[in-house]
């Protein structure tokens, strides 16, 4: 029995196992002069694990009395999860190297942060849904604020800990009343207890419920800390806070609303759609006057998540299919965006002043086309693959009677390709103030830009496949 | 006779004086460390609670396991907290503004 559910847990153990080893290791020998080692292990540990989860991944398996769910859905989200994080470890090796940043901590609360993600796609239960929350939430505080002898990532970190950790209490006290109402902390009993007309109770938990994971996804009115912690962050973890901790709270969002609560879709669906509509034009009108780049990033995953909430207010299986396939767009092209922020750079001092990205096409032409197709593909211009993205999402509210929140997500998306085509302005047209930035970028950034760029074009034509997974994936969640 | 809904009033109350005191504390960061610990009591209570009126154990187990996690949370915020207060010089929330959002 419990060699059986240990065998379905197994990519999580092992993960966690490797970081307290590694953890031990690097104590115990030479600590930080082994980072870069264990940055690069750490990735690959990653990747080995999301290849072993596609070839080993078939049907749905319970362990621990349907605590843990490993079905298509949690294995499509944590494939995703383990490749962005894989990503962004490789691509912040260098700029922490040469900052003076790298310690051998950063790899290993990383590993420690995707394993609690791991967990909270597969949660079946609302203790493992918390316990796999908070092991990321505690790992994500503590790298916001990696850079311990600057004032802004020490502030960083102290802001996204207090509203984290708000998060978390209202999250807890609506799974407390979930429980109490419901009596049991098993989805697979919620969802019972739901099915004939829910007590006040239980809806009451339902909100506090969605109100901690709106924060976790910083969806707006609950988006505050995101702008302050995506600037204060050093770049490689807030490209980090950008991907794979995003889509974990998103698939555990989708999880919990149909797993827990699908039994009353129509009480959740006007929140998420509340929720998605207000994202959508925040996200969309406070970036206009943003002029850091990492600020502007921020309110455009607040827009970008938004969007992806739209496909989930649809409460319908095509609609979870359009929000994951969104998500591991919207991952692939902040990558991409990332890659190039982390090179932004003069005579060695950090940039991020979009100003500073005046003429940038004259002395980098093939870097600046990368970074034009990467912020159309943002605002959803076709025919590249961020506008497939958003097709899906607008078409998955349309077909599931919301009209009224598509056409809103049309108007919002005109609305913030307004910035993202200033930054392609200011590199092809603005006028040439200062100094040109510096040309060097690392051969790993600049082969994931490129990557990235060339998905955003070469992916149009099947997706690379992945829509035929993400509905096997929506499938096995919503039924 | 002290009822369920008793045990609920007092939760939901201190869960409240938890989120007011997040909010409208203009002074002290310990302050919102305190008031963070207190909406994760109030939960605890209201798991008790309903894991004593339910004669079901689970209530309790997830109560061992949110104070668990509290420990580990409050370690964190103190953590960084010192590094903060090194950089700043002061815990005064209204100087947690270096960056306005």
């Amino acid at each position: 029995m419990i060699s059986a559910d240990l065998s379905i847990v197994l990519p999580e153990v092992l993960l966690a196992l490797y970081a307290m080893a590694a953890l031990l290791i690097a104590v115990y020998t030479s600590k930080d002069g082994m980072a870069s080692l264990l940055t690069w292990t750490t990735a690959g540990v990653f990747v080995l694990l999301a290849v072993w989860m596609m070839i080993n991944g078939s049907g749905t398996q319970e362990a621990f009395g349907g605590m843990f769910i490993n079905d298509g859905f949690a294995r499509f989200s944590k494939i995703v999860i383990l490749l962005s994080a894989a990503a962004i470890l490789l691509m912040s090796e260098g700029y922490m190297q040469q900052r003076g940043l790298l310690k051998f901590e950063y790899p290993i609360l990383l590993a420690l942060a995707v394993v609690g993600m791991l967990v909270m796609v597969s949660a079946g239960d609302l203790m493992a849904l918390y316990m796999g929350l908070e092991l990321q939430s505690l790992a994500l505080y503590v790298v916001a604020s990696l850079r311990r002898d600057s004032v802004k990532s020490t502030e960083a970190g102290l802001k996204y800990f207090v509203l984290g950790a708000l998060s978390s209490g209202l999250l807890l006290y609506g799974a407390s009343l979930t429980y109490g109402f419901a009596g049991t902390t098993l989805f697979s009993g919620i969802i019972e207890a739901t099915s004939d007309d829910p007590s006040l109770g239980l809806l009451f938990g339902v909100v506090f419920l969605i109100a901690g994971f709106a924060f976790k996804v910083s969806a707006a009115p609950f988006h505050m800390w995101t702008p302050d912690v995506y600037e204060g962050s050093p770049t490689p973890v807030t490209a980090f806070f950008a991907t794979a901790p995003k889509v974990a709270a998103m698939a555990l969002f989708a999880r919990v609303v149909h797993d827990a609560f699908g039994g009353i879709v129509s009480d959740w669906q006007q929140i998420v759609a509340f929720l998605s509509v207000v994202s959508m034009f925040l996200g969309g009108i406070a970036a206009i006057g943003q002029t850091n780049i990492k600020r502007l990033m921020a309110y455009s995953s607040i827009t970008h998540m938004g969007f992806a909430l739209m496909g989930l207010a649809a409460g319908t299986a095509f609609g979870v299919q359009a929000m994951l396939i969104y998500m591991a767009i919207y991952v692939t092209m902040n990558v991409g965006t990332f890659a190039f922020i982390l090179a932004m750079g003069r005579d060695g001092q950090v940039v991020t002043d979009i100003n500073s990205l005046k003429m940038y096409s004259k002395n980098q032409p093939a870097r600046a086309l990368a970074m034009l197709i990467l912020m159309f593909s943002l605002a959803g211009v076709p025919p590249l693959v961020g506008f497939f993205g958003k097709f899906y999402v607008l078409r998955a509210a349309y077909d599931g009677g919301l009209a009224w929140l598509a056409v809103a997500g049309v108007v919002a998306s005109v609305i913030s390709a307004f910035y993202y085509l200033r930054i392609v302005y200011f590199m092809y047209f603005g006028d040439e103030t200062e100094g040109a930035l510096d040309s060097k970028m690392s051969p790993v950034l600049w082969a994931f830009l490129m990557g990235s760029a060339a998905a955003m074009v070469f992916g149009v034509f099947n997706l690379f496949g992945i829509e035929p997974a993400a509905a096997a994936a929506a499938a096995t969640l919503v039924n | 006779m002290i009822g369920l809904e008793h045990y609920l009033a007092v939760a939901a109350a201190l869960f409240v004086i938890g989120i007011f005191g997040l909010f409208l504390n203009r002074k002290n960061v310990i302050i919102l460390l305190m008031s963070i610990e207190l909406m994760l009591l109030a939960v605890n209570i209201n798991l008790v609670a309903f894991s004593s009126f339910l004669g079901d154990l689970v209530g309790q187990v997830f109560t061992l396991f949110v104070l668990t996690v509290a420990a580990a949370e409050a370690a964190i915020g103190l953590a960084i907290l010192v590094c903060f207060f090194r950089n700043r010089g002061t815990i005064d929330v209204e100087d947690v503004n270096v960056m306005k959002g």
